[in-house]
């Protein structure tokens, strides 16, 4: 069967699943999930020894749906310490949602291997897991959501989850939690904050345990079933996001600056202006210039919005924005000010980016930056497999704030190596391209033929505008036309869209 | 008249720079054989570029290729080079009028009929400085005198300074040689990427004492390079008033135009309608009204 982008779904997965329907086509029909209702009397301890006997209280069994945040990223020690603890146990065929999964994960694969895990929930993954999956070592095809698809899945009632093992950097005995104090300081704990909303069993992890009453609260003791204490919950090094820095690599200053001029001429660039941009290098750098606009024509912005890094800090303290909404922090800057200034705030996924509930700060947003691997002449994105057509990533917020913001820019190189990046048909439809407004690379800025007004204006501040027919010609002249990704036929992963819908599956690659 | 307020060096052994030299608005490329490249890899850098000046699309910029002195591997660039279409060759370490004589021998000897090669010559040294008249008219290819004050004030036993006084001397004998031989003169490079600041003022510097161009080492600088030499909207303004005051003279049957009180001569008509072309080219007025 073919969803409205014209993708191929198999039978066998469109069968229990609705198809993608337009960016805004598929309406909620359900109500909220509700876990059971506990309690807990007086002088009842939360405080459990350690792993394996939270795995015996509550008690987790084979079948059952575990979850984990990625705010420790690269770092995180708490996936595979309790998938080392169901392992020990002879626990089998968990579900394993993950709002995201790194290199760090890499003993996963041999769970997987001994049935261990069989089914796989995910937003983003890269590394060895990611590769593995790829290559099929997993019966189930994995589900990968967008970050707002995520929290609306969980709250839905379409990711159901057991037990949410949260890696708490602080806690206290009472099941209390931040993310700002403690060895693992992260910052913001919002993807964690829906897992143990609507968990059915809610463990803290933590190395850092403060006396009893924490403040702040990122996730209320109301919801902590229990607390186990341990040496390390992470590596304080692999926290900190890989690209935190603005680039020096002059191409990608070039693109940078085209997307700052591209939002400076849609108008955007007044009081009240809000913004979301990646802490990939050239994101950044795009944030620098749009900085200078701003500063230059002494704008005061409204919000910047999604994953925060330092320089969005110093934005906000130098008051260029007057509030940070931040789901995670990128680098030890935006913990440091998310724990001390009340106009950084921590923000749930679900407030972030979810599209079904009353409002998430992604409809908010004027404009945003973000990057790709692939973009078609349609401007769909792929942002889950590279041209290997292994995964190499996912949406994340990606699909989420392109759907939300009033101007949504891809910046990507024309070439990537010796790779033209605009092509007919990405291998994997992650970000429809109904949502995308503008494609901005260092020969050319394409813009959507549905945004004929957009167009006019950049015309009209003298940028380079193409039609996206033409900047894939170009990159085809200079390199040839890439041969097509030969894939498998067997599903690896389903790709969800924001609204639960299926947009693309991801095929098994061939060894 | 060719623009060429920014000349880009782009090292002639990284092929990501040879195949993006062209989007950083540079009104010329200069692909570097010379000291961007070690002497071990000398010809595969002449494959590289040679292959780039075929298939690379440079749009606007002119494309230059810095080959090494001729007492060295000069000629065997030229050979590789020529063919291969460039716009024009930058010659270092240009000490006298043989120097660009030899150079457009050499060219002639490889070059495909009907084709025209130029020629930029970079001076460097206090003989070349010395010797720029002589230099600037030594041959028809010629075009350009570019300074490159690195090895200048390194020969001269001074240092090199951002605010440049060492240099002065240099510089006004380069800008008065090159317009004594109606070509363009360009100066040297600012050669601190980091500091846009000092870039603006020693770049406005350059414009006031009569330079055309500068030479540059990254391309995060061609922009501001550009703000400085591109005409302002009041450079635009006067400019205009002096081509409708001869038209009014003209009209009125009068053999001399004033504007504001002041007799407008010659020189002035002739800055104007420069400025004017300027601003045409780049898009900054619609058309140059006839004077």
């Amino acid at each position: 069967m073919k969803n409205q982008l014209g993708r191929e779904i198999p039978e066998a997965i469109a069968k229990n699943r609705l198809l993608y329907a337009g960016a805004f086509g598929t309406e909620p029909t359900m109500r909220r999930y509700a876990p059971q209702v506990k309690r807990i009397l007086p002088g009842q301890s939360k405080l459990v020894d350690n792993i394996e006997d939270v795995f015996k209280k509550i008690p987790v069994k084979s079948g059952m749906t575990l979850s984990f945040h990625h705010h420790l990223r690269n770092g995180d020690g708490v996936l595979n310490m309790v998938l080392d603890t169901a392992a020990r146990l002879g626990i089998k065929d968990l579900k394993i949602a993950a709002s995201s999964i790194f290199p760090v994960h890499a003993p996963l694969i041999e769970h997987i291997k001994n049935g261990v895990v069989t089914e796989l929930d995910t937003n983003y993954m890269s590394g060895v897991v990611a590769q593995a999956i790829s290559h099929g070592i997993l019966a189930k095809p994995v589900t990968m959501r967008t970050h707002g698809g995520r929290a609306r899945a969980i709250e839905c009632g379409q990711l159901k989850i057991d037990v949410a093992f949260v890696a708490a950097p602080a806690a206290d005995d009472y099941g209390n939690i931040n993310g700002t104090q403690g060895l693992a300081a992260c910052g913001s704990l919002g993807y964690a904050i829906p897992d143990a909303e609507y968990a059915e069993h809610v463990v803290a992890i933590t190395d850092h345990l403060e006396e009893y009453p924490l403040t702040p609260v990122s996730i209320e003791q109301t919801r902590v079933d229990y607390v186990v204490k341990v040496d390390s919950i992470g590596d304080p090094k692999g926290i900190v996001s890989g690209t935190t820095k603005i680039t020096k690599d002059p191409v990608g200053l070039r693109i940078a600056e085209n997307a700052a001029k591209t939002i400076e001429a849609a108008g955007l660039i007044r009081d009240g202006f809000s913004f979301q941009t990646g802490a990939g290098g050239a994101s950044l750098a795009a944030a620098y210039f749009v900085r200078q606009m701003m500063e230059k024509k002494g704008v005061t912005g409204s919000f910047a919005l999604g994953g925060i890094t330092g320089y969005m800090v110093e934005m906000l303290e130098s008051g260029l924005f007057k509030k940070l909404l931040d789901v995670q922090g990128f680098d030890l800057e935006a913990g440091r000010s998310i724990a001390k200034n009340p106009n950084h705030m921590e923000i749930s996924a679900n407030f972030y980016a979810s599209a079904f509930n009353s409002g998430s700060a992604v409809n908010r947003l004027d404009a945003v930056i973000l990057g790709a691997t692939e973009i078609d002449t349609d401007f769909n994105v792929n942002v889950v497999t590279g041209s290997d057509g292994v995964i190499m990533g996912g949406s994340g917020g990606h699909s989420d704030a392109a759907a939300g913001a009033k101007v949504t820019i891809i910046v990507s190189n024309l070439l990537r190596g010796r790779l033209p990046i605009i092509v007919d048909h990405v291998l994997t439809a992650t970000t429809p391209g109904e949502t995308v407004d503008v494609v901005v690379t260092e020969r050319g800025i394409a813009v959507n033929p549905l945004r004929p007004e957009l167009k006019e204006q950049l015309l009209q501040a003298g940028l380079p505008v193409r039609e996206i027919h033409e900047l894939k010609e170009l990159a085809e002249k200079m390199a040839g036309v890439p041969k097509q990704i030969e894939t498998g036929d067997r599903v690896v992963a389903v790709v969800e869209y924001r609204d639960g819908t299926v947009i693309d599956t991801v095929r098994q690659v061939k060894d | 008249m060719d623009l060429r307020r920014t000349m880009l060096f782009i090292p002639g052994n990284n092929p990501a720079m040879l195949q993006n030299g062209g989007v950083f608005g540079a009104d010329s490329v200069i692909l570097d054989l010379e000291d961007a490249v070690a002497p071990n890899e000398k010809d595969a850098a002449r494959q590289l570029i040679g292959n780039a000046l075929r298939t690379c699309d440079y749009g606007m910029s002119e494309k230059v290729v810095r080959i090494n002195p001729l007492d060295t591997y000069g000629v065997q660039d030229i050979k590789a080079i020529v063919p291969c279409g460039p716009a024009a060759l930058l010659v270092p370490k240009v000490e006298c009028p043989e120097d660009i004589k030899s150079a457009a021998e050499c060219i002639a000897a490889v070059e495909s009929a009907g084709s025209q090669v130029k020629i930029v010559a970079l001076l460097e040294t206090p003989k070349g400085i010395a010797e720029a008249y002589q230099i600037a008219t030594a041959d028809t290819r010629l075009v350009a005198l570019a300074l490159g004050a690195e090895d200048y004030t390194a020969a001269l036993g001074a240092k090199r300074t951002k605010e440049g006084r060492e240099i002065y001397a240099a510089r006004m004998a380069v800008i008065n040689a090159a317009a004594a031989a109606g070509i363009q003169s360009i100066d040297t490079p600012f050669t601190d990427a980091n500091d846009e600041e000092g870039l603006l003022k020693d770049t406005a510097f350059a414009k006031e004492v009569g330079f055309k161009g500068k030479l540059s080492i990254n391309p995060r600088q061609i922009d501001a390079i550009h703000s400085v030499f591109n005409p302002t909207d009041s450079d635009i303004a006067w400019a205009q008033k002096v081509l409708a005051a001869i038209r009014k003279a003209k009209a009125e049957g009068s053999g001399v135009a004033s504007l504001n009180g002041k007799m407008v001569d010659l020189p002035v008509v002739n800055r104007a309608k420069t400025m004017l072309h300027l601003a045409y080219r780049l898009g900054m007025v619609e058309e140059v009204a006839e004077a």
